[in-house]
């Protein structure tokens, strides 16, 4: 198996105070593989190090200790920029150069040929919803999310195998969430790899398949999200929906399956139960009882405990 | 080699784009107004005087742009952070530093032509037609002067702030005028360290009477093949120097 990222024993101390002597440890040894073709959620709380990782990732700082490659490339070799992409967490650009001119210069950066710079450029300040007549504003003229709009943009200028992007929804409305979303989800159908960071739970849920955890500049979790979410307590929970029966009715019926738990709600009732085979127990008595099976689903721990628990 | 030129001419746009060719407008009204009105006061000198006030203001305005946009021409990408982007590209921190100081050369270079048609023109008509075209070889000193003053300047902001870095870019404009004094009063001191230190002065600061020949050229003499070449290629080895010491400098930086 080969990774698009590895990240080994990774470690980064800021220098700060007048003299540099104080240390401020942001990332502790963090270890981390990531498979290509796929979402990744790099999460954590404020100041957990996802912004210094994607940082060390880019070359922009330095690992006191450790390292990283990408694409299978040392991070060192930034030749190996030429199939990646970034969006900086609330970036900022040339403010003397236009929504066009920006992506334009960028793509001379790559190499990209003038026709293929124009139509790149067309196509990726349409798909981040940035309006045409804004295209040839200058940036200094651009609000928060317009600036965000236009860094997804150029970080998907060269057509790259792997995008990183640190928070890409901040500063977003409601409608530029969806459009961006859906952009990050095309950009899995096309088969490439995100890798972002973010703070907000709905998106991970509607996105990430698979996510790690970092607390404190070390990884606290890491796996499928379906997996970390579901493993929650030691036991497992099954959540049995009924509708046309009462819960006062219910619990004198299943009053002896002994886990069973009885949640009310309108028309009908959830019955929680912890074992596998207690939910045909339960349905042998609600079929005489004249309610009706709804649904039956384990029951996931839900994202904001996952996060709270691991971050805190 | 291609990025470095695309660099260098986004260097010169954002130059353009804030505004530091306006300096001309100025330069301009300066030759303009002493071609009409001087002439008058010092009758036959005029256009000695023009050429005297003329390349001295483009040593001097020129030596701002070098100073003040050099000191900032880095230092503004890491605070402003778009830095983050660029090198997140295939761009090398050695290229970025040569791109964005060919970029502002080329941005004093364009000055320089500029301030220099106008004093030809300005020659022209008080009737110094051979000087109008005499001057340029010193004009092509004083560009290449600038280019060593940027190289200061970027090396100075690679780790110290813009506004240090600009008082001591401007003392080495001062000092390296009077490089020569300086050697001369390091032999008057006979011997012991303090000579061994102004000794070092004079060989590590560049020696910037290399350039002059403004009085020369109010004389309407021309610099010497040999001159020119001699300090174009002094300007070149020492900005070649200075610019790899500021690479050693900038690639070890963390933008934080
Ligand atoms: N330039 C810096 N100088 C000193 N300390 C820093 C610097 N940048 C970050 N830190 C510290 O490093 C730690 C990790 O910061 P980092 O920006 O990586 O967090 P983050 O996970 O991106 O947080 P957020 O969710 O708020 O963006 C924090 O404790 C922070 O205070
Ligand atoms: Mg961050």
């Amino acid at each position: 198996m080969s990774y698009i990222v590895e990240i080994e024993n990774l470690t980064k101390d800021y220098e700060v105070g007048f003299w540099k002597k104080k240390k401020v440890r942001a990332l502790d040894g963090l270890n981390l593989k990531v498979e290509s073709n796929q979402i990744f959620g790099f999460l954590g709380g404020n100041g957990a190090g996802k912004t210094t990782t994607i940082k060390i990732l880019m070359s922009l700082i330095f690992p006191t200790e450790g390292g990283a490659k990408i694409l299978g490339e040392d991070i060192t070799d930034v030749k190996m920029h030429a199939s990646i992409g970034y969006c900086p967490e609330n970036p900022y650009f040339y403010d003397y150069l236009t929504a066009r001119e920006l992506m334009n210069y960028f793509g001379e950066l790559f190499g990209l040929d003038s026709a293929e710079r124009k139509r790149r450029t067309e196509e990726l300040l349409t798909k981040v919803g940035l309006d045409e007549k804004d295209w040839n504003k200058q940036l200094r003229k651009f609000s928060k999310g317009m600036q965000q709009r236009v860094g997804l943009a150029q970080s998907l200028i060269n057509d790259p195998k792997i995008v990183f992007l640190d928070e890409p929804m901040s500063g977003l409305d409601p409608i530029g969430r969806r459009e961006i979303r859906e952009l990050i989800a095309e950009l899995r159908e096309q088969g490439k790899t995100v890798f972002m960071s973010t703070h907000i739970l709905s998106d991970i849920e509607a996105l990430c398949d698979n996510v790690a955890i970092l607390r404190k500049g070390k990884l606290a979790a890491t796996g499928k999200l379906d997996d970390l979410l579901t493993r929650g307590g030691e036991r497992q929970i099954f959540e049995i929906n009924v509708k046309g029966v009462s819960k006062e009715r219910l619990q004198t019926l299943i009053a002896d399956v002994p886990t069973a738990e009885i949640y009310a709600k309108p028309n009908g009732a959830n019955i929680h139960v912890q074992d596998e085979s207690d939910i045909e127990a339960v349905l042998r008595i609600i079929k005489p009882s004249g309610g009706k099976l709804v649904s039956i689903q384990p029951v996931k721990q839900s994202l904001e405990e996952l996060f709270a628990k691991e971050t805190g | 080699m291609n990025r470095i030129f695309v660099i260098a001419r986004n260097a010169f746009r954002e130059a353009v784009r804030d505004r530091v060719l306006y300096n001309l407008v100025v330069f301009v009204l300066l030759i303009t107004a002493s071609a009409v009105f001087l002439g008058e006061l010092t009758a036959g000198h005029e256009a000695r005087t023009i050429v005297n006030l003329g390349l001295s203001a483009m040593l001097v305005f020129g030596a701002f742009i070098a100073i003040f946009v050099g000191v900032s021409l880095v230092s503004k990408e890491i605070e402003k952070r778009t830095v983050y982007a660029v090198f997140s590209k295939p761009v090398g921190r050695g290229e970025f530093i040569i791109g964005k100081y060919l970029g502002l050369c080329l941005t004093l270079l364009v000055n320089v032509l500029i301030m220099g048609g106008g004093v030809s023109l300005a020659l022209l008509y008080v009737g110094g037609y051979e000087l109008a075209f005499s001057i340029w070889g010193s004009i092509a000193l004083v560009f290449f002067e600038l280019t060593i003053l940027t190289a200061v300047a970027i090396l100075f902001s690679s780790f110290s702030s813009p506004a240090l870095s600009a008082l001591l870019t401007f003392l080495i404009f001062i000092i390296g005028h009077f490089s020569a004094s300086l050697r001369d009063f390091a032999e008057n001191l006979g011997s012991g360290a303090a000579k061994v230190f102004f000794n070092a002065i004079y060989y590590v600061l560049p020696n910037l009477s290399h350039f002059s020949f403004i009085t020369n050229a109010a004389n309407g003499e021309a610099p010497p093949v040999s001159m020119l070449g001699g300090a174009f290629a002094y300007a070149l080895v020492y900005a070649a120097i200075l610019l790899s010491l500021t690479i050693l400098v900038f690639s070890r930086r963390n933008f934080k």
